[in-house]
């Protein structure tokens, strides 16, 4: 009985995950990687703060972290049309403006490239590389994004 | 019939009449202007920043000295029309001709030099709050702006809001310069922050639900609000239920300062504009903002859920 019951339930449930539409992985996806980046710039915000002393080592693995995520940012992997439904802030702008939105996302990668390229040794330095990433976060989102909750 | 026809004529005089009584903009008291010092310009910046004027009166998109470039021309969406922001800069197009008189009447009253009322899109409903010495500070800084000549164009707007005179009317039952909320044995920072967020600062004409005229509902202060151009909502910044409760004083401040919450999302949306502005602030300013906020009475969110 069990087995027939697991024979029947098998098929509904590959049908129920084939469905799901390839704009909620999307969604997903690029949430996780956008959570990673918050986690590696919180690790070393304290730093630019003057809350936690400077270590080179600690923001160069942070700025690293950032850089990689940064450069998986897929606009078409991970923003594909249509992708503005479900259980997502992106904002319908993304779309319609898809070259600045790209140009966007381009800079925000020069800009982490260029963090860890600058390989900072001192406060003064980390801090410069830190705003220079860092001011991408609300300009991408003050276009970009709109807040639901 | 005859005596119908006299009682309605009658009664459209009287209501013409009330009409324009109650209707008529206001002004400020002269003697009051005149107790004021001559303005200061670097207090004058730190107000601008406070104020957020280059939010709206900049170019968009405008970064470092061109925020200082305040041309106007911005449009704003909203559910009563389009608003075109005026060009604010000291120039013939903008304040250059402007009396300190003509500068307060404006930021305090709505009122323009000819005598005609501002939309609230201008929030002179929370400038009416302001001190008068910091209007001086303000105006004085802004003279220092640099010119631009641009003319920024027409509202665009639909009947009955056309008509600018009803503003009057409205006017009446929405601008104040009494503080918005009471908070018993108020520190010396809680009462900074309250004049910062319920003055100059204007946090509540987005923060706040508004009425089908535009009314705040001050019963919501600050619980958060449709946003008033397009789609998405402004956060409850209160200490109810979908609000900010888990933040602490320190992670307001540092905000305002940084634009990340406290778990390192970037704010969005206008607010990242507003960033721009009070990352100017003192860092006292920014404290005081964050002292008020926690002090605040909780409300659930102002806004239907999504």
């Amino acid at each position: 009985m069990k087995r027939l019951i697991a024979f029947s339930i098998a098929p509904l449930l590959a049908i129920a995950v084939l469905s799901t539409p390839a704009s909620a992985d999307a969604i997903a996806d690029r949430q996780a990687l956008m959570k990673d980046q918050g986690k590696a710039i919180g690790s070393i915000a304290p730093i630019a703060k003057g809350e936690k002393p400077f270590d080179a080592a600690t923001v160069m693995t942070a700025l690293k972290k950032l850089n990689d995520d940064a450069q998986k940012l897929d606009v078409a992997t991970l923003f594909p049309a249509g992708s503005d439904k479900g259980d997502t802030t992106a904002s319908p702008k993304i779309w319609e403006d898809n070259a600045g939105f790209v140009a966007a996302v381009a800079k925000y990668k020069a800009d982490t490239a260029a963090a860890v390229a600058a390989d900072p040794k001192d406060l003064e330095s980390f801090k410069t590389a830190f705003s220079q990433v860092t001011k991408n976060c609300g300009t991408c989102h003050e276009g970009f994004r709109i807040k639901k909750n | 019939m005859h005596r119908f026809i006299k009682l309605t004529f009658s009664l459209l005089i009287l209501g013409g009449a009330g009409f324009g009584l109650l209707s008529a903009p206001t002004r400020l008291d002269a003697a009051k202007l005149a107790a004021t010092t001559p303005g200061d310009v670097n207090r004058g910046q730190n107000i601008f920043w406070q104020g957020g004027c280059a939010s709206c009166h900049a170019a968009s998109g405008a970064t470092g000295d061109a925020k200082l470039v305040l041309s106007g021309g911005e449009e704003l969406a909203t559910p009563f029309g389009t608003f075109v922001t005026p060009n604010i800069s000291p120039s013939k197009q903008g304040i250059g001709d402007w009396s300190l008189a003509d500068f307060a009447n404006a930021m305090t009253h709505g009122v323009s030099p000819d005598g005609r009322h501002y939309y609230p899109a201008f929030p002179y409903t929370s400038y009416a709050r302001m001190q008068l010495q910091d209007v001086a500070d303000l105006y004085a800084f802004m003279k220092t702006l640099p010119p631009s000549d641009n003319v920024a164009g027409p509202h665009k707007l639909s009947f009955p809001f056309t008509v600018r005179r009803g503003l009057g009317l409205w006017k009446r039952l929405y601008l104040s310069d009494q503080p918005v909320v009471t908070i018993a044995n108020a520190t010396d920072a809680i009462k900074r922050g309250q004049y910062l967020v319920e003055g100059p600062g204007h946090c509540g004409e987005c923060h706040t639900p508004r009425n089908a005229i535009g009314g705040l509902d001050k019963t919501l202060w600050l619980a958060g609000a449709k946003a008033p151009e397009g789609k998405g909502v402004v956060p409850n910044i209160t200490g109810g239920e979908g609000g900010i409760d888990s933040w602490s004083a320190q992670d307001i401040a540092y905000s305002l300062e940084s634009g990340f919450t406290p778990d390192f999302d970037s704010l969005g949306g206008s607010m990242a504009k507003v960033v721009q502005n009070t990352a100017h602030l003192q860092s006292s300013d920014r404290d005081a903002i964050a002292a008020y906020l926690k002090a605040i009475p909780a409300h659930p969110n102002g806004y239907p859920a999504q």
